[in-house]
């Protein structure tokens, strides 16, 4: 996760705030995870949030899924549906419209099903 | 044609913000799943996503594999003027099923 | 008090309740919090893709005849209205109940001349789905006529004999140990409400048939064919457990 994070980020420091990432504690199930990124911005043509990426730390990739918003968007806001392998980390970074990054993080735990068909 | 729910209000004012709620239909297939051969069967998932309002886009989203079966996406955007709102899912064999709404704004 | 069955002694219906009728909860409240809310949710539960799809199939002529379900039956809203919570029904002709999966396919055969749709084919999960929906907040109904007594008793039978290389009944996590937890998830009470349901295990909408099957796999039991006999006994004896309970397909599960 950490170099797939230093590829779009490069030598940029993941300023912390603004950023909420929300995922719920615990799940009884890793298929559909529900998660939600909002972030603090005017989102103005002169401060908005661009694009907003999602990084795992324990399924087989890093990502998650980018999301390209600007100021058409009017708040920064996505929610959408993961799968989470295992217990794990979520990150969440938004670039913002003057070329700086900020994060939030959020710690997942996936809980196993009992009966399956396999 | 894979089945797709779209919600959002479907008259504003102009400079309203709203909620724009996707779901389409699509297992969404890892390419990380054995079959009971123990083969791993292919991925196939949709893996771009993108929304214009009367022609401008507004939203895009790249997909990977841990997005879930039957994509749910929302997001927001300012309502301008009458128009459409078009709806695109494009998956990894490069088919792209597009999906047209109205919206009025008074 | 859990688990104590209360035979109702002196009447006809050879129903035995799970526990007091206000005891009875639906899966929906041993869903956590995401999982409802994505229930509650029409324009983001995903199994309403399926009610969509069954509703463009409703309209759809098939068949030798060309004809649609709309053709016999009008408009769904009304004339489905309180069905699906009636089903296992019992069909005369057959001398046998049967469920709302093979009661479309019966329509399909018999009155729209078409061929059969399988069993958890999205074509039939549609169906099944679109009808379902119409019965959303109407109160299980199942009939308690006597011809149905002897397949209500078998469902019981079903209910409570131990099976499989784990050797537990459905009774020993369903009444015994209802709320408790296996692995991640709290064990429900087993009242089919809201069928079809998605099943987030599946990543898909399934048959109450599906799910019968994947405890008997979970029990290391060789599940019941779909469309056998017991496994509509047993789909019949839940049905008449949660009488009275409100539908809400359809569900999601996890």
């Amino acid at each position: 996760m950490a170099e797939a994070i230093r590829e779009l980020i490069g030598e940029a420091a993941l300023e912390p705030g603004k950023v909420k990432l929300e995922l719920p504690p615990i799940v009884e199930n890793g298929n559909t995870v529900p998660l939600t990124v909002s972030v603090e911005s005017p989102m103005t043509q002169a401060d908005h949030v661009e694009s907003i990426h999602i990084f795992n730390q324990k399924n087989p990739q890093p990502y998650v899924a980018a999301f390209y918003l600007g100021p058409r968007a009017g708040k920064a806001y996505i929610a959408t549906r993961i799968r989470l392998a295992d217990s794990q980390r979520l990150v969440a970074i938004a670039r913002l419209s003057d070329g700086s990054f900020c994060s939030d993080s959020a710690d997942v735990i996936v809980t196993l099903a009992a009966c399956t068909e396999q | 044609m894979a089945r797709v729910l779209i919600n959002f209000p479907q008259r504003a004012k102009r400079g309203d913000i709203i909620e724009v709620k996707t779901l389409i239909q699509h297992p969404m297939e890892t390419g990380y799943r054995l079959d009971n051969k123990g083969a791993a069967i292919p991925r196939d998932i949709i893996n771009r996503f993108t929304c214009t309002y009367n022609g401008d886009e507004v939203f895009r989203g790249e997909l990977h594999p841990a997005i879930s079966a039957n994509p749910f996406i929302a997001f927001s955007t300012v309502v301008t003027e009458t128009g459409e709102l078009v709806f695109s899912w494009t998956d990894d064999r490069g088919q792209i099923q597009t999906e047209t709404r109205q919206i009025n704004v008074e | 008090m859990k688990g104590l069955l209360k035979p109702l002694l002196g009447l006809a219906a050879a129903t035995t309740l799970a526990a007091a009728p206000d005891e009875r909860r639906s899966g929906y409240d041993f869903a956590g919090g995401e999982i409802r809310a994505m229930q509650d949710d029409d324009t983001a539960n995903p199994g309403s893709l399926w009610v969509l799809q069954g509703e463009a199939l409703w309209s759809k002529p098939v068949g030798a005849d060309g004809r649609a379900c709309a053709d016999c039956h009008g408009d769904a809203r009304v004339s489905m209205r309180g069905v699906a919570a009636r089903y296992p029904a019992y069909d005369a002709a057959l001398a046998r109940p049967v469920d709302l999966e093979q009661r479309i396919n019966q329509c399909r055969t018999e009155h729209q001349r078409a061929e059969p749709l399988a069993w958890e084919s999205d074509d039939l999960l549609a169906l099944t789905a679109f009808v379902a929906r119409q019965s959303r907040g109407v109160p299980v109904a199942v009939s308690t006529k006597p011809e149905l007594h002897p397949f209500g008793a078998l469902g019981r039978e079903l209910f409570r004999q131990r099976q499989g290389q784990l050797n537990l009944s459905c009774r020993q996590c369903h009444e015994d140990n209802w709320g408790k937890r296996l692995a991640g998830s709290v064990i429900p009470q087993a009242h089919p409400t809201g069928y079809p349901v998605y099943r987030l295990e599946w990543q898909t909408l399934g048959s109450l048939q599906r799910r019968l099957r994947s405890c008997m796999i979970g029990v290391r039991a060789e599940p019941f064919d779909y469309g056998a006999p017991q496994a509509v006994a047993l789909e019949l004896y839940l049905m008449e457990r949660a009488r009275g309970m409100l539908m809400d397909p359809p569900a999601v599960r996890p």
